[in-house]
């Protein structure tokens, strides 16, 4: 219901702006709408992506579905408001959505000033390179004299500036405002080097005319946290935004999936017991139903099933775990035990 | 002022004191005062509420910070540990340069139009008009795009070049020409084109005065550029020629990335400027050109009527009789013109062009301080707006027609 | 002078000789070629350079929109370079999205309902367009109140909920206005009740609006996210013509006023939005705004850039109406006062209805930049018509060498229409409304 939104904003202009009270916690709020606002990208494909219906997919796009699957019990009751890099924060910061789930890099300057939160780590990613093949590079290393295109307002061109530095090469930034700006600069031949977060370059690698002509160096040059993000100030939501996602990192530890849920749920398993909600009540302990973590892998599957659907080497992407694996798989997601 | 009022109305007194226009007036001002008063003051509060819960700095604190980010064009000294300040004063500088280059060459094809427009050759005043009329009625923003996105794609790659007598290069990594390299002594040259341009002025004043008392003429055209072109060239064989060109530098072996033209050699011009730049220029000219079309159209042509009958030559009717006139008419919104097209540049934002939008854009997504950047940005184009009115104003009373 | 006598000489015509024929040279075709493009050898060179330039870029246009085009295709491939006969147009990948160029992604079984706007704002249009249609005053308010009011319902889906701190706030200003309606006239002692009547009008008219939009047509949902292409650059350009006229008509007043603190204001609201580029408003709008809002009001991001365009639009057109104010033979001023109007009549029945027909060329003009403006809210991540295209061409279904051309072609030629006829209407009424005396 936007309605309530342009009403409100009709009763701002009506009666000149006084202000209506404090805001009550997001997710009494969220639980009085119906629904999960959730910021999104503009179009990345494999993270958060409209198709021509209109309907959104991707892992980001995912996390705000648990998170309705995980309050209501319905992985439908959610809306997307898509983002530029430029409006993100403060579409998070005035409420006009609920949770950020914008392949956004957790910094400390963002987690700390700019009054985020955020809420762990659903893909962890880091600063690429694209080139064209046809130029014969093999490392990062080679790229002095190059030309480089990014998106402008982002890490990527302070770490990019970083990277040449350090190693004392020479290099022309061309930093556009819209990633498709960029996509169509370096396909014009505009640059020489393509550079954001590697999953990205994968996701844009698509756009290109002959994507087979290009490939991605090996090279990573930042750490790019990517995680869902949610204001400062109100724990309940945090936590259950952050519990959303280790529950799918248990679930997929657990050998817990969408498919196989109906007979994990008589499970002898104390530790599949408690992630599914026969034992404890760590849901409501979240402010929501106890069997919050039961939906969300039945509506929206584990943390596995979830990144095999959106960019998994069966994608378009083909894109491998590989530090995306579980930690007992030699990967970085790890998820605290419900207990 | 209300003290002075309320004395007023008691002189008066046969109105009733809410009747009299003044009082009621002043209660009106008052109340929109205060209704505006009170609209800035819940503003505010709301703003330092927000600022607080968001946990967002204030203040200018963020102009010194290290930028950390590269520009592509800089027309003075900047680096990635430059602070934010300096980025900025960068983005200036590059909306100066793109705003004072596209305003001269807009003005000059937009005259050449607008004279074609009214040209008795009807095939090239239907040329002219076809440009006006199609140039005009097309959103800027789509022209940005075109010059950019489409007219990129035809450039020559980045390891190719299209030369123009070996010193002018053209690729899509833009135009490369050879840049001046001062030596010791290229003040000299300096000096001696400041001084041709002041002998210019006087000869100019002479000139005139020479013609004003005997009726001579003197070639003040030919002469002044003669003055402008050998006295420097005099100047710079003298000084022992100090100043070298540097040109770009090009190789065609080597490893693929590193063919094309070198960074940082010889002088540049980034297709995202040259973009802007056409754009900015064709879509004011087309402006232009209607302004002097209506200009010219504005003399009445029992002046030029006149002029021939009194035997004045073409030329010189046009250039003494009409243009003088026409000016008249012309310049004003000749100017705003000029205003919009600063403003306009703004869009360079769209095709990476780093202006002070662009720059500003960067600087308010790293920092998140929204009010300082946005009101920054307000204040600088307020300030050439109402420099560039104030020049206006000026310039309307200095042709204003003295009344008899 | 000599007197010759008429026996001496031995011939006198004693009638004119008939006019003879122009010489073939100067007449028909040949004659106005030769007069009009080969007058003189400068001129002669300027007409072959002329018709080199015009044949090079008509060539270069109908070969690429024409001749080389690719007429049918399912995707990218057909545009490609060895099935496509050239470098032409690749007008499938615009069949292919077209419908997304009009609507945006308004959902697919809700988009009858902009057609139907679309058909009203066309109809209502023409309506006013055409000189002969009766009623064209009526017609002009209804288009002015009622047409945003039904298209804003039809748009949205109406069914709004008001907070009941809303509901509460807007009946205590009423009151409070109501009463000060009242008190006001009594206090100066004149007869209340016009004013009350009026007040009174105003404010049932206001909450009509509000319980219209209030109730449930059953018209589905459609968020503004949704809402692309053609339509968001039609909604954004109409209400900001709606909202600047009003508007600019009261900031031409203001600054025209003798009340000095408000002819301050309107200056500098007026220099203000003069002075600074659309993007940087923009901006303004969609970063500084919602830092304006009290805590729990959001501002809709379409509304956000409607909010700056419609200011920066007021600004423009109070500087327009002021040119018409200002045309105004101040005897028309002076007869007004001197038939002891108020000065409310005397704007309302003589001076606007003159000032305004004076300056339609002027807002006509004014309406084609703003039309023009409205691609700027892509840079703000609004899709436009420009827009949705640009994002349309990240599709890698269609990609190919052409496909940003053929979009842009196609994109222009929409506006181009849009503002070519709007300013051949701007130069028609100039003519028509020129009574010969300038």
């Amino acid at each position: 219901m936007k309605k309530a939104i342009i009403s409100a904003a009709l009763g701002a202009a009506a009666i000149g702006m006084v202000a209506t009270g404090a805001t009550a916690a997001t997710l009494d709020d969220v639980k009085a709408k119906d629904f999960v606002q959730c910021g999104v990208s503009q179009g990345l494909a494999g993270f958060s992506n409209p198709d021509d219906k209109g309907n959104w997919t991707g892992m980001d796009v995912d996390v705000c579905r648990a998170l309705a699957a995980a309050i209501f019990g319905d992985a439908t009751k959610v809306k997307f408001t898509p983002l530029s890099a430029k409006e993100r924060f403060t579409a998070l910061q005035s409420g006009e959505i609920d949770v950020l789930s914008r392949n956004t890099t957790w910094t400390a300057t963002r987690d700390t000033s700019l009054g985020l939160n955020f809420a762990g780590v659903n893909y962890y990613d880091g600063q690429g390179f694209m080139v064209r093949s046809s130029l014969g590079v093999k490392s990062a290393l080679e790229l002095s004299g190059a030309s480089v295109c990014t998106n402008t307002g982002t890490t990527t061109e302070l770490n990019v500036a970083d990277y040449f530095r350090s190693n004392k090469m020479e290099y022309e930034l061309v930093a556009f405002e819209k990633a498709d700006e960029v996509v169509a600069a370096y396909d014009a031949g505009r640059c020489d080097v393509f550079t954001t977060d590697q999953s990205g370059l994968y996701s844009q690698r698509l756009k290109l005319t002959n994507p087979g002509d290009h490939v991605v160096l090996p090279e990573i040059i930042s750490k790019e946290p990517l995680g869902p993000v949610v204001r400062q100030g109100d724990d309940q939501w945090f936590n259950l935004v952050k519990w959303t996602h280790f529950a799918m990192v248990n679930a997929e530890e657990l050998g817990v999936s969408s498919a196989n849920i109906g007979e994990m749920m008589g499970s002898d398993n104390p530790a599949v017991k408690r992630l599914l909600g026969s034992e404890g009540a760590f849901g409501e302990a979240l402010g929501v139903g106890n069997d919050w973590a039961a939906n969300i892998i039945k509506m929206v599957g584990n943390y596995g099933e979830v990144f095999d659907r959106a960019v998994g080497p069966d994608t378009p992407l083909k894109i491998e775990r590989g530090v995306n694996a579980l930690w007992s798989d030699g990967g970085l997601q790890y998820a605290p035990p419900i207990r | 002022m209300s003290i002075q009022d309320a004395g007023h109305v008691d002189d008066q007194a046969k109105v009733a004191f809410f009747n009299d226009p003044k009082v009621r007036s002043w209660a009106y001002q008052i109340i929109l005062v205060l209704f505006l008063g009170w609209v800035i003051w819940s503003i505010r509060e709301n703003v330092s509420a927000n600022l607080e819960a968001q946990n967002i700095a204030t203040g200018w604190g963020f102009l010194g910070t290290t930028a950390g980010f590269s520009i592509l064009q800089k027309l003075v000294f900047y680096t990635e540990a430059s602070s934010y300040g300096r980025a900025l004063w960068i983005g200036l500088l590059n909306t100066f340069l793109i705003a004072f280059l596209g305003v001269i060459f807009a003005t000059i094809l937009g005259f050449i139009i607008g004279i074609a427009r009214l040209s008795s050759n009807w095939i090239v005043a239907k040329v002219a008009m076809v440009y006006i009329e199609v140039v005009r009625n097309l959103p800027l923003l789509l022209q940005i795009f075109f010059w950019y996105f489409a007219a990129l794609r035809a450039l020559p790659g980045k390891r190719e070049k299209a030369s123009f007598l070996d010193t002018i290069h053209l690729n899509i990594t833009g135009l490369k020409m050879p840049a001046p390299v001062f030596g010791e002594g290229s003040s000299i040259v300096g000096i001696a084109v400041l001084a041709a341009i002041g002998g210019i002025f006087f000869l100019r004043r002479w000139a005139k005065k020479r013609q004003e008392e005997k009726g001579e003429q003197f070639p003040v055209f030919l002469t002044s550029l003669g003055l402008l072109f050998f006295l420097p060239l005099i100047a710079f064989f003298a000084a022992g020629q100090p100043i070298g060109l540097e040109h770009p530098v090009f190789s065609e072996t080597g490893p693929m990335i590193r063919r094309g033209f070198a960074l940082n050699t010889g002088l540049s011009l980034s297709p995202e400027f040259i973009a802007l730049f056409l754009a900015l220029v064709t879509y004011t000219a087309a402006f232009i050109a209607e302004i002097v079309r209506a200009g010219i159209m504005a003399v009445d042509k029992g002046q030029s009527e006149a002029s021939h009958a009194l035997g004045v030559s073409n030329n010189f009717t046009l250039r003494l009789v009409v243009i003088p006139q026409a000016m008249r008419v012309i310049v004003p919104p000749l100017i705003s013109q000029y205003l919009n097209l600063t403003k306009n540049s703004s869009l360079a934002v769209a095709i990476a062009y780093p202006d002070l939008v662009a720059v500003g854009g960067t600087i308010l997504n790293q920092t998140g301080q929204a009010i300082e950047i946005v009101t920054l940005w307000m204040v600088i184009y307020l300030t050439i707006s109402l420099s560039i009115s104030m020049v206006m104003n000026w310039y309307n009373r200095s042709i204003a027609l003295v009344g008899r | 002078m000599t007197v010759y006598d008429k026996n001496k000489v031995s011939f006198v015509r004693s009638e004119m000789v008939g006019e003879s024929p122009p010489p073939l040279s100067e007449v028909g075709f040949v004659g106005w070629i030769r007069k009009n493009l080969f007058s003189s050898v400068s001129n002669s060179i300027l007409t072959i350079v002329g018709f080199y330039l015009a044949y090079q870029i008509i060539y270069v246009l109908v070969n690429f929109s024409f001749i080389d085009a690719v007429w049918s295709g399912e995707d990218g491939t057909a545009c490609r370079a060895p099935q496509a006969p050239g470098d032409g147009a690749c007008w499938p990948f615009v069949g292919a999205y077209f419908d997304q160029f009009i609507y945006g992604r308004y959902t697919i079984a809700e988009r009858w309902r902009v057609d139907l706007v679309y058909l009203i704002g066309a109809i209502g249009i023409a309506w006013l367009v055409i000189e002969r249609a009766p009623k064209r005053p009526l017609v002009a308010v209804l288009m002015l109140t009622a047409f945003p009011l039904i298209s804003f319902i039809l748009l949205t889906g109406g069914n709004f909920d008001y907070s009941s701190n809303f509901l509460w706030t807007s009946l205590i200003v009423a009151a409070v206005i109501l009463v000060a309606a009242f008190a006001i006239p009594t206090m100066t002692k004149s007869n209340p009740w016009p004013t009350m009547i009026t007040v009174a009008v105003v404010l049932l008219i206001l909450a009509g609006v509000l319980l219209l939009l209030s109730i449930d047509f059953g018209l589905p949902e459609v968020e503004t996210s949704l809402w692309g292409g053609l339509l968001v650059t039609l909604v954004i350009a109409i209400t900001g013509i709606v909202f600047s006229l009003p508007v600019g008509v009261i900031l031409a007043l203001g600054r025209q006023s003798n009340m000095p603190i408000v002819r301050i204001i309107c200056v500098i609201f007026i220099e203000f939005w003069r002075g600074v580029p659309l993007i940087t408003v923009l901006f303004m709008a969609s970063v500084m705004l919602p830092l304006f809002m009290p805590k729990g009001i959001h501002v809709d991001n379409l509304l956000r850039a409607m909010i700056g365009v419609a200011f920066f639009a007021s600004a423009y057109m109070a500087e327009v109406v002021r040119g018409g104010l200002q045309a105004l033979p101040k005897g028309q001023y002076e007869g007004a006062q001197a038939l002891g109007l108020s000065y409310w009549k005397m704007m309302g029945l003589i001076i606007l209805p003159q000032a305004l027909t004076l300056v339609i060329p002027a807002i006509v003009s004014t309406f084609i930049g703003l039309f023009k403006d409205t691609t700027l809210v892509s840079i703000v991540g609004l899709f436009d018509l420009l827009g949705q295209m640009a994002s349309s061409l990240s599709d890698p279904k269609w990609s190919s060498p052409m496909t940003p051309h053929t979009g842009y072609l196609f994109v222009g030629a929409v506006f181009w229409i849009f503002c070519f006829a709007m300013s051949r209407y701007s130069v028609y009424m100039e003519r028509k409304l020129d009574t010969g005396h300038g």
